[in-house]
């Protein structure tokens, strides 16, 4: 009589996941055909079938073994919390001091600093349009301001990121500061963020500052300067960041990444450097997509690939030099200017692709980032929303939570895919420096972007506020935007110009002629005659202006 | 046929300033020249006097200013330039992060319109589409004003 109900578990796996399809079948109304942005198909279940390693005694191995899938350190963020590393440049010297000061207080465990785009290409502050000056970032024309930006930051125990570029003169300048105060250059630690001279060419960005060639010797100078003389700094930060921002599907950016470093590290190599010596100083940056699932299997992938290249390909012997190091910054063009307060849930999504492909250095994008330099209160929330995720969410207290799920593990093993795919592409071309040369990276870039665009405008990619639940003009929730204050960005200036013209142009042209004789003679290290030069007083447009005379100063790519 | 439908744009798409993000202005370029207007493109990190030679030779409608990174704050001075080159019938657009109080100021100093974004390239290249007539129409009585 009492007939036990049938179980669904009983029939066996094969006959559950038929009626599973079966009932799946039925119930969707309308099934659309779903990929990620890097193109991969995406199925609306996964299981043991989708995983090829399942099954396996070990199909993962363990954090801080290579591959190392699941993390480069056996503790992860349970032992140590990434780095909090807020990029942080504005206004005057004196301005970023007091505003990097402040952000220290609040939890911000380094500095980073970001320059004037003025900087960035070369210039000071005296040639250009003074409208522009500090609007991105802090004006650094010399070792002075270097100083003032620094004032209070004990530089024997803070790891400081520059966003720095070829030839490198804002580490220049850091390295004359540190003498100054007494700092042995073997305590400085930090990393040359902006040293991949590659993506700088790829995307154009604000980076552009000598040719092809030029850079990528001066690169080769001083990663070769740092692992001699600084041996704590990380020279070489190799940028998916720009590719992806420019419109590089994951995929493409992190091929372009990994082809970017091993034509970086082939070239170290070629000129005489031992693997094991340099690649534990090669560092890794990228973007952080909304794209969740498809971030995460970015980062797992890409570390399995780099232990692999670096062993295998690049001959390192070393643990240290196999380990896939990344700082990554959640993505500003996932933002948007309608209903900004959106953006703090966006970016929360973002930090948590982040954190769960095992980053080890995290910026979070502040809310307002879409359409101004952040302000202190958009600041204020993206670090708050870095210790909401780790000590209220406790994201951090498994390592690698998402390891051995089915689809985490299908889509890292198939993006893993994709990316060698495309890497090969580059390789077929010559290698990546051969394959920006021509333009090739870029075209391809150029055409994901506008393919991501057209999925945005058909409305098939939910933007919402944007393309999709649009709300009436929200201009309240935007803070007006603040600009340096004139008066003292006038006062900096005057300051700078009463300096140049203190100086005896005799040293001046002495240094200068240094500077040419090092560019000159293949055998010299430019880099090393930038520093001198730097603590002889030259400024950075002096550096700057002087090799791209020396080294060439050639024309971006654009087209359309 | 109208004047309209026979019309062809001319724009030039170029960012000045400091910047170099051109991931939007090679976009909105594109559009432009798949919506059949005639696309005239520039590197980033034009100088004004750059600009409005080029327009000034290439004789555009539409001058297109993509700017991601404050370099907008220039803008009124590319206004100046071009109305003291005799070009002030041209229509100038920007598009790009642009803050609430600074649209305002370019819309003062001339600019037609600021594209911010998320509009979509339907509307950006129909919008101008629009001020290219403009400009065009404004040009023809220029000339015929100056016709002795």
């Amino acid at each position: 009589m009492n007939k036990p109900v049938e179980s669904p578990f009983a029939a066996g796996a094969a006959d559950a996941k038929a009626r599973w399809e079966r009932e799946y079948r039925e119930s969707m109304v309308t099934e659309r055909a779903t990929e990620n942005v890097s193109g991969i198909p995406v199925h609306p279940l996964y299981g043991p079938d989708d995983w090829s390693a399942y099954g396996q005694a070990d199909p993962l191995g363990f954090p801080g073994q290579p591959d190392y899938t699941r993390g480069i350190y056996a503790t992860m963020h349970r032992g140590r919390t990434w780095t909090q590393r807020q990029l942080i440049g504005l206004g005057t010297p004196a301005d970023y001091n007091e505003r990097l000061l402040g952000i220290m207080d609040r939890g911000a465990t380094a500095v980073s600093l970001i320059p004037c785009n003025s900087v960035y290409r070369g210039y000071d502050m005296d040639s250009v349009e003074p409208e522009l000056l500090g609007t991105c970032g802090v004006v650094v024309n010399n070792a002075d301001h270097m100083d003032r930006c620094l004032e209070g930051v004990d530089l024997n125990r803070i790891s400081c990121a520059l966003n720095d570029p070829s030839p490198f003169t804002l580490l220049a300048f850091m390295l004359v500061t540190a003498e100054g105060r007494g700092v042995d250059w073997k305590n400085v630690t930090g990393t040359s963020n902006q040293s991949d001279y590659l993506s700088h060419h790829v995307a154009n960005h604000m980076f552009y500052r000598l040719s092809l060639p030029g850079a990528r010797r001066v690169l080769l100078d001083h990663i070769a300067f740092c692992n001699e003389k600084v041996p704590r700094w990380n020279p070489m930060s190799v940028v998916g960041q720009h590719m992806q921002q420019a419109g590089a599907t994951p995929a493409e950016a992190m091929a372009f990444t990994l082809a970017t470093a091993v034509q970086n590290a082939e070239d170290c190599i070629a000129r005489g450097m031992e693997p094991d010596q340099f690649l534990p100083r090669f560092t890794f940056f990228f973007d952080i997509s909304l794209s969740f699932f498809e971030e995460v299997a970015k980062f797992r992938a890409g570390r399995r690939i780099w232990a692999r290249l670096a062993r295998e390909r690049l001959g390192a012997k070393k643990e240290a030099a196999w380990r896939f190091k990344f700082h990554a910054q959640t993505s500003g063009v996932d933002l948007t200017r309608q209903q900004p307060l959106n953006n703090i849930a966006r970016v929360a999504v973002q930090a948590m692709a982040g954190i769960f492909g095992g980053l080890q250095s995290l910026h979070t994008d502040a809310y307002d980032e879409a359409f101004q330099v952040p302000s202190e209160a958009g600041a204020r929330i993206a670090v708050a929303t870095q210790n909401i995720l780790r000590e209220e969410a406790h994201l951090t207290d498994v390592i690698d939570p998402l390891g051995g799920s089915f689809y985490v593990e299908a889509l890292t093993d198939a993006m893993e895919e994709k990316i060698l795919a495309i890497m090969k592409t580059v390789e077929d071309a010559g290698g990546m420096y051969k394959a920006v040369e021509s333009g090739l990276v870029q075209r391809m870039i150029g055409a994901s972007a506008l393919r991501l665009q057209h999925r945005v405008d058909s409305g098939e990619q939910t933007i919402v506020g944007v393309n999709a639940y649009r709300a009436d003009d929200d201009a309240a929730t935007r803070p007006a935007v603040e600009r340096p204050d004139p008066a003292k960005m006038q006062a900096h200036l005057d300051a700078f110009s009463a300096w140049k013209a203190r100086r005896s142009a005799a040293a001046v042209n002495a240094a200068l002629d240094a500077l040419s004789r090092a560019a000159e003679d293949p055998n010299a290290n430019v880099f090393a005659a930038v520093v001198d030069g730097a603590r002889a007083g030259l400024s950075n447009e002096e550096i700057c202006a002087r090799l791209r005379r020396d080294l060439g100063f050639g024309q971006p790519l654009a087209f359309v | 046929m109208t004047l309209e439908d026979a019309f062809r744009p001319r724009v030039l798409v170029t960012k000045i300033g400091l910047d170099g993000h051109d991931r939007g202005s090679r976009i909105v370029a594109a559009a432009c020249r798949d919506a059949g207007m005639e696309v005239i493109y520039t590197p980033p990190w034009q100088t004004i006097a750059a600009v409005v030679k080029v327009a000034l030779e290439e004789d555009v409608d539409v001058v297109g200013i993509s700017s991601l990174a404050t370099d907008h704050l220039i803008v009124p001075k590319l206004m100046n330039a071009l109305r003291e080159a005799g070009l002030g019938h041209m229509r100038v657009v920007v598009g790009g992060i642009v803050p609430d109080n600074e649209e305002a100021l370019l819309l003062q100093s001339g600019v037609r319109q600021v594209f911010h974004p998320g509009g979509t390239m339907d509307e950006i290249t129909a919008r101008i589409r629009a001020y290219a007539l403009e400009a065009r129409q404004a040009g023809a009585h220029a000339d015929q004003g100056s016709t002795p």
